[in-house]
């Protein structure tokens, strides 16, 4: 059993699933938001986990350095992060036509207000 | 009111800096860290702090919508027009090789381009995005449709 | 070698230490019922984040995270709450069926991670196929030291290209949820 070496993905994973506890589990629209940012930064975490080399040292190219982290999982990551952002914007505006519109934010209470039953 | 002076003065010798800043993040991205998306949101982190102090009215005197919305399009048009201009001279889409007199220096000018129009792009729309959340709280309710 | 010994214990307590307020700030977050107080602990939350990148090496990506998920995102969703209520329902039901679901994602996550390669391998799969030919070549091939801008740029450029259409597409969405109403006034103030 390697354990050793996987304590870091673990910890990263605990933090992931905890995000996502955050976004199942909140009634309020924008807690869901935050915890899904929270997820999303986890997620982030554990690519970029994947990405380091021992020993390594950032991948700008320098006179002196030989090993470098990889820099494809960087690449990736900056994508996701700006359309992240690009994400939580357009939900944050949706929550806030929805408090507009029913002037609520909490599941429970749009649920009764569409469906009185 | 004294300490809202202070913080007037101090935005004001700020806001030069985060812009100047914003600039040397975008044009030294290739090397060191930095690049368009980081250089788009300090340049627009600047006018969200001049929103903050003076307020959105003036702030959107400063920086136009229309600006903005020039901002927002004329990024991604620069991006796939690059695309396209490499296109015209013989290469594949998005191929920088023939753009300089060898393809090394060609690359080096497409991706100066490129990176140009990501950051024109992110600032103009983290502006707008800031600009929307902070004036819609000033709109009369029979005025949201 | 003792300099470098000495850097890797200080990067392992670095590591722990800052996981260690990531998961307490998740915690917190759970439990609170004030929304600004958890908007901010979003943001701390990324901060942490973004100092974790700097350890594991990753500066570009730091930088965006610091600046988006600490900045931007943060000031949105100030913004939002500003528009809206500012504190949460009280009386939560109890929430068996997500810990349930987060158990069993938790699991099954830990089980595929047995196959992976150890932290810091070099000699992991991932580090194997073009990762190398992009470190060599950026320099010969582009004149970028920055490798992952060279990358972003050019070797990936469609994915960027993708990724600024997304940007603006929020841009467009949200000035369609949010922007009705300034026609008007402008016209007020011009008339």
């Amino acid at each position: 059993m390697d354990g050793p070496g996987l304590y870091n993905y673990w910890i990263v994973m605990f933090l992931m699933l905890a995000g996502l506890y955050i976004v199942v589990a909140s009634g309020n629209l924008i807690k869901k938001l935050v915890g899904l940012n929270v997820f999303q930064a986890s997620v982030f975490l554990l690519y970029i986990t994947m990405g380091k080399v021992d020993g390594g040292t950032a991948p700008i190219i320098a006179e002196g350095t030989t090993v470098y982290s990889n820099p494809l999982p960087h690449v990736l990551i900056l994508t996701a992060i700006v359309v992240g952002v690009a994400t939580t914007a357009l939900g944050l505006a949706l929550v806030v036509r929805i408090n507009e519109a029913y002037g609520s934010i909490e599941e429970e209470e749009l649920e009764e207000q569409e469906d009185p039953s | 009111m004294s300490h809202h002076f202070v913080i007037r003065i101090v935005a004001k010798l700020l806001i030069p800096f985060i812009l100047l800043f914003g600039l040397y993040v975008q044009f030294h991205g290739d090397f060191g860290p930095g690049g368009g998306f980081q250089a788009g949101v300090i340049f627009a982190s600047a006018f969200v702090l001049y929103a903050l102090i003076y307020g959105v009215d003036k702030a959107r005197q400063v920086l136009p919508d229309d600006v903005l919305r020039v901002g927002i399009a004329l990024g991604v048009l620069l991006f796939g027009g690059t695309g396209v201009a490499s296109m015209m001279l013989g290469a594949n889409y998005l191929d920088y090789s023939p753009f300089a007199h060898d393809p090394a220096h060609g690359q080096h000018l497409g991706i100066f381009i490129v990176e140009l129009g990501v950051g024109i792009t992110v600032a103009s729309v983290m502006a707008t995005l800031f600009f929307l959340f902070a004036g819609r709280g000033d709109l009369d309710p029979s005025e949201r449709e | 070698m003792v300099p470098q010994e000495g850097g890797r214990v200080i990067e392992a307590v670095v590591n722990v230490v800052l996981l260690f307020f990531m998961a307490a700030t998740i915690f917190v977050i759970v439990r609170l019922r004030n929304l600004f107080a958890v908007v901010m602990m979003g943001g701390m939350y990324s901060l942490m984040a973004a100092t974790i990148f700097v350890v594991l090496d990753a500066v570009d990506v730091a930088f965006t995270e610091a600046a988006v998920g600490a900045g931007i995102s943060t000031v949105l969703m100030l913004g939002a709450l500003a528009l809206t209520k500012t504190e949460e329902k009280e009386g939560g039901r109890p929430q068996f069926l997500p810990l349930a679901v987060v158990a069993v994602t938790g699991a099954v996550l830990i089980y595929g991670t047995l196959d992976m390669p150890h932290y810091g391998d070099p000699n992991g799969p991932i580090h194997q196929h073009v990762a190398p030919t992009y470190l060599k070549d950026s320099i010969p091939k582009t004149t970028v030291p920055n490798v992952v801008t060279a990358v972003l740029a050019s070797y990936r450029g469609y994915d960027t290209l993708g990724e600024v259409t997304v940007i603006f597409t929020a841009g467009v969405g949200v000035m369609v949820l949010l922007g009705a109403g300034r026609r008007r006034r402008r016209k007020d103030e011009a008339g």
